[in-house]
């Protein structure tokens, strides 16, 4: 099973790796949310939904159904925040 | 202004970029400006003068982040750009664009520029840029983008004539495109586009491929030809995804070039007010305590000038009373009319502290932290996160409320948000709720600090948040409504709040409300007093009919005239239909008088205490200066007792709080959803539900 935004947590970074263009709303894409970029799971609301990112500059909201079907690679983990 | 040029401006942009502020600059309007991500929600125009002769019609749209909607609000500025009506084509677009995020802006711009309109580009909030580590080379920038760039900061005033400048030089600008991307998106489709729909451009002609379902009307002669482009939506979508791809890269390609961001100057902040603002527990416990905050201020510490306002109104009346010859006339003005708008005036402390925090959270960007922590909490009851808005600002008036909701993106949230919306209690429901509340709840306080008439209040407040919030589940669980639901918000940064701006929209939504409901009970008064005080052959004989009934009886000339006045009033035209109503409501435990009031205030809520004070006034010489006690000494005939006692109190309060008694937001309902449906099923099903309540309630207490 592969990495989505989903499965980051807080404080982590990941490099977009597919969208898929059929079942994302476009407007993700067009407010910045592409692949090859970073995403940064930024704080997620009190019921683990929706989620707070911050990718491309700017920060965004969206639920977790959403962000389960964007794939990343992992390029800053929990193990790297903790180090720093 | 006929013989002078009138250029036609759209102001465009992302939300939140500062496009209305820059709007009231340059018009002196007053259009509403706040740090949430939506605001306006539908065109505004005004004009302004731009250099000499030079004059622009300038047009304030909904912001948005694409030109491809997908929101009713955002919709609006595609139907400027492609809809049918031409009269109202820009000449000239501004792109408003927030400095902090250009890149995304940029992607806007692109698009505007492909539709080969002159366009401006003007990055606003220039006074951000030190603090947050920016710098840009605009002359660079003018160049790659092949057209004018203005740096500016609305809120500083910075800029705000070059702007003018550029926009009455408009024809200066080119239409040229900037992103070449047609080609490398689908060489062979574009091809094939181009040849069918030269008759416009490139863009256009895809935008009408792409967006056919989000036009209300499609230009006659393109309807035939669009059709064949548009049957693969797969490959359509493909191909949209593939453009914004290419735009960006386009645009990063540009930025590499002209801007420079410091990361960790740009977010530190808003990083650590995050933390706090939308933690686990902290989150929900802070806005609770603002919750908590504003009903005590509104409660508690309002009282104080209200009182003020209260005895100015009584002397006002008093004085006026004086002033004036004695006769009926007299008495509408002193004991209707005066009374009447000062239960309306009493309220502006209560209305501008609400307006002033609902301001306030709106311009410090903690309203985006609430729609973020509700969301999922909102979604079991049908509704986004982005209700919470409208739920909000619905405590001041349902009409901006509702209009508030067109930014939801899925058709049955913003259904069921606009439908529950007229339970949170307005401001029009304050009046009839204190004036009840002062005549049936003690003045006492418990545990010292709780007033019982405040938590009362706040009571009503929650049984308007909880009936929202059920008829919302109820709602989810039996519309059948289609359409795809998703959320997406920005959060915007934290920004101090402009005073100005705070004591600006306070001082206007006020102002709006006493003159609204001014007009309305002024209205209402005058007509109720006539027919109150004329009617059929039974009300000109109302002395002989009475003298006659009571000749055997020893009355003085006091309960004599008494007699004849409740005769007269019960034998008007407003007594006659009165009573022809009365039997519907007995069961609630009102009498006629008040029936006529629940009917008038079908017009607005605020009228029923104006619409009992116009009818007592009628009736009665009596020495008493407020509604309150007037209200208070009203007898039941039936019982002899006092007729606004708990029960009746109580059943009117939660007939007030059910019903749904605002011809302006039944309007509204039927405009934004298009339908007779919802707008009558609220009036029914709301009435319906009111009437069962305060059955309930009455039958129970007494
Ligand atoms: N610091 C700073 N803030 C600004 C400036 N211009 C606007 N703002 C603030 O930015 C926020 C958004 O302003 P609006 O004019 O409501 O933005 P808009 O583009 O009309 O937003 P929508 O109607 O939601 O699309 C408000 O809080 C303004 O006070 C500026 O030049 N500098
Ligand atoms: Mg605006």
């Amino acid at each position: 099973m592969s990495t989505t935004i989903a499965d980051l947590i807080v404080g982590e970074i990941g490099v977009i790796d597919d969208i898929p263009f059929d079942s994302v709303p476009l407007k993700l894409l067009e407010m910045g949310c592409l692949p090859g970029k970073e995403v940064e799971l930024m704080q997620i609301a009190p019921l683990k939904d929706p989620l707070y990112i911050k990718v491309n500059g700017s920060h965004l909201a969206i639920r977790k159904e959403t962000a389960s079907l964007i794939k990343v690679t992992k390029i800053k983990n929990l193990c790297d925040i903790l180090k720093s | 202004m006929r013989h002078s040029e009138v250029i036609n401006v759209a102001l465009v942009g992302n939300p939140n970029t500062g496009k209305s502020l820059l709007f009231n600059q340059l018009t002196g309007l007053n259009q509403k400006v706040s740090n949430y991500p939506g605001v306006t929600v539908e065109k505004k125009t005004g004009t302004s003068k731009m250099q000499g002769e030079v004059f622009a019609k300038i047009t304030d749209l909904p912001g948005t982040y694409s030109i491809n909607p997908s929101s009713l609000d955002e919709n609006i500025v595609l139907q400027t750009f492609i809809g049918i009506d031409k009269s109202n084509y820009p000449d000239v677009v501004v792109v408003v664009a927030d400095v902090e995020n250009l890149k995304r802006n940029l992607f806007l711009f692109s698009q505007i520029k492909d539709l080969e309109i002159p366009a401006i580009l003007v990055i606003n909030m220039s006074d951000r840029m030190e603090k947050k580590g920016i710098s840009i080379d605009i002359e660079l920038l003018k160049k790659e983008l092949k057209s004018e760039v203005v740096l500016i900061s609305a809120r500083k005033r910075l800029g705000i004539g070059k702007v003018k400048r550029a926009i009455a030089n408009y024809k200066e600008a080119n239409t040229l495109k900037i992103a070449d991307i047609a080609d490398r998106i689908d060489a062979q489709f574009f091809k094939e586009l181009k040849e069918k729909f030269a008759d416009t451009s490139l863009y256009k002609a895809w935008l009408l491929v792409t967006q056919s379902q989000n036009l209300t009307s499609i230009p006659p002669k393109f309807k035939d030809r669009i059709e064949s482009f548009e049957a693969d939506k797969i490959k359509l979508n493909k191909m949209q995804n593939k453009e914004t791809i290419l735009r960006y890269q386009y645009i990063n390609h540009i930025l590499k070039k002209t801007y420079i961001t410091d990361a960790e100057k740009a977010t530190g902040m808003r990083h650590k007010i995050d933390k706090v603002l939308t933690h686990k527990i902290f989150g929900y416990v802070i806005f609770a305590l603002i919750l908590l905050l504003i009903f005590q201020s509104i409660f508690d510490w309002a009282t104080v000038p209200m009182d003020l306002i209260d005895s100015t109104f009584a002397n006002l009346s008093e004085w006026t009373k004086n002033q004036l010859p004695e006769g009926v006339f007299s008495n509408l003005l002193v004991e209707g009319i005066i009374p009447g708008i000062g239960g309306i005036v009493i309220f502006i402390p209560q209305i501008a502290i609400l307006f002033l925090f609902i301001a306030i959270l709106e311009e410090t960007g903690y309203m985006s932290r609430v729609v973020f922590l509700m969301d999922k909490i909102m979604r079991r009851f049908g509704m986004s996160g982005k209700s919470v808005v409208p739920l909000v600002s619905g405590t001041a008036c349902a009409i901006p409320a509702i209009m508030a909701a067109r930014n939801i993106e899925g058709w049955k949230e913003r259904l069921v948000t606009i439908l529950v919306t007229p339970f949170t209690t307005c401001s029009a429901r304050l009046p009839v709720y204190a004036i009840l509340i002062a005549l049936i709840i003690p003045q006492q306080r418990i545990l010292g600090i709780f007033s019982l008439q405040g938590l009362a209040l706040m009571s009503l407040y929650l049984l308007g948040f909880v009936s929202a919030i059920v008829s919302g589940w109820l709602l989810n669980k039996t519309l059948k409504v289609k359409g795809k639901s998703f959320f997406i918000i920005e959060m915007p940064d934290y920004k101090i709040p402009s005073l100005k701006n705070i004591v600006f929209t306070v001082l206007e939504k006020t102002k709006a409300f006493v003159f609204g409901a001014g007009k309305i009970i002024l209205a209402i008064s005058i007509i109720l007093w006539f027919l109150a005080s004329n009617g059929p052959a039974s009300f000109d004989n109302a002395e002989k009919i009475v003298k006659s009934k009571v000749e055997n009886k020893q009355l003085n000339q006091d309960e004599l005239e008494k007699q004849i006045a409740t005769y007269k009033l019960e034998n008007s035209y407003i007594g006659i239909a009165g009573k022809a109503i009365e039997p519907a409501i007995k069961p609630l435990g009102y009498d006629w008088k008040i029936g006529i009031a629940l009917i008038t205030s079908f017009a607005a809520r605020e009228v029923f205490v104006s619409t009992l004070a116009t009818i007592y006034s009628v009736e009665d010489n009596e020495n008493t200066n407020t509604i309150k006690e007037r209200m208070g000494a009203e007898i039941n005939q039936d019982t002899g007792k006092k007729r606004f006692n708990f029960p009746v109190g109580m059943s009117l309060l939660v007939f007030y709080a059910f019903a749904m008694q605002c011809v302006s937001t039944l309007a509204i309902v039927k405009r934004e959803t298009n339908s007779w449906k919802w707008p009558l099923l609220q009036l029914f099903g709301m009435t319906a539900l009111a009437y069962l309540a305060s059955f309930i309630t009455f039958t129970v207490l007494s």
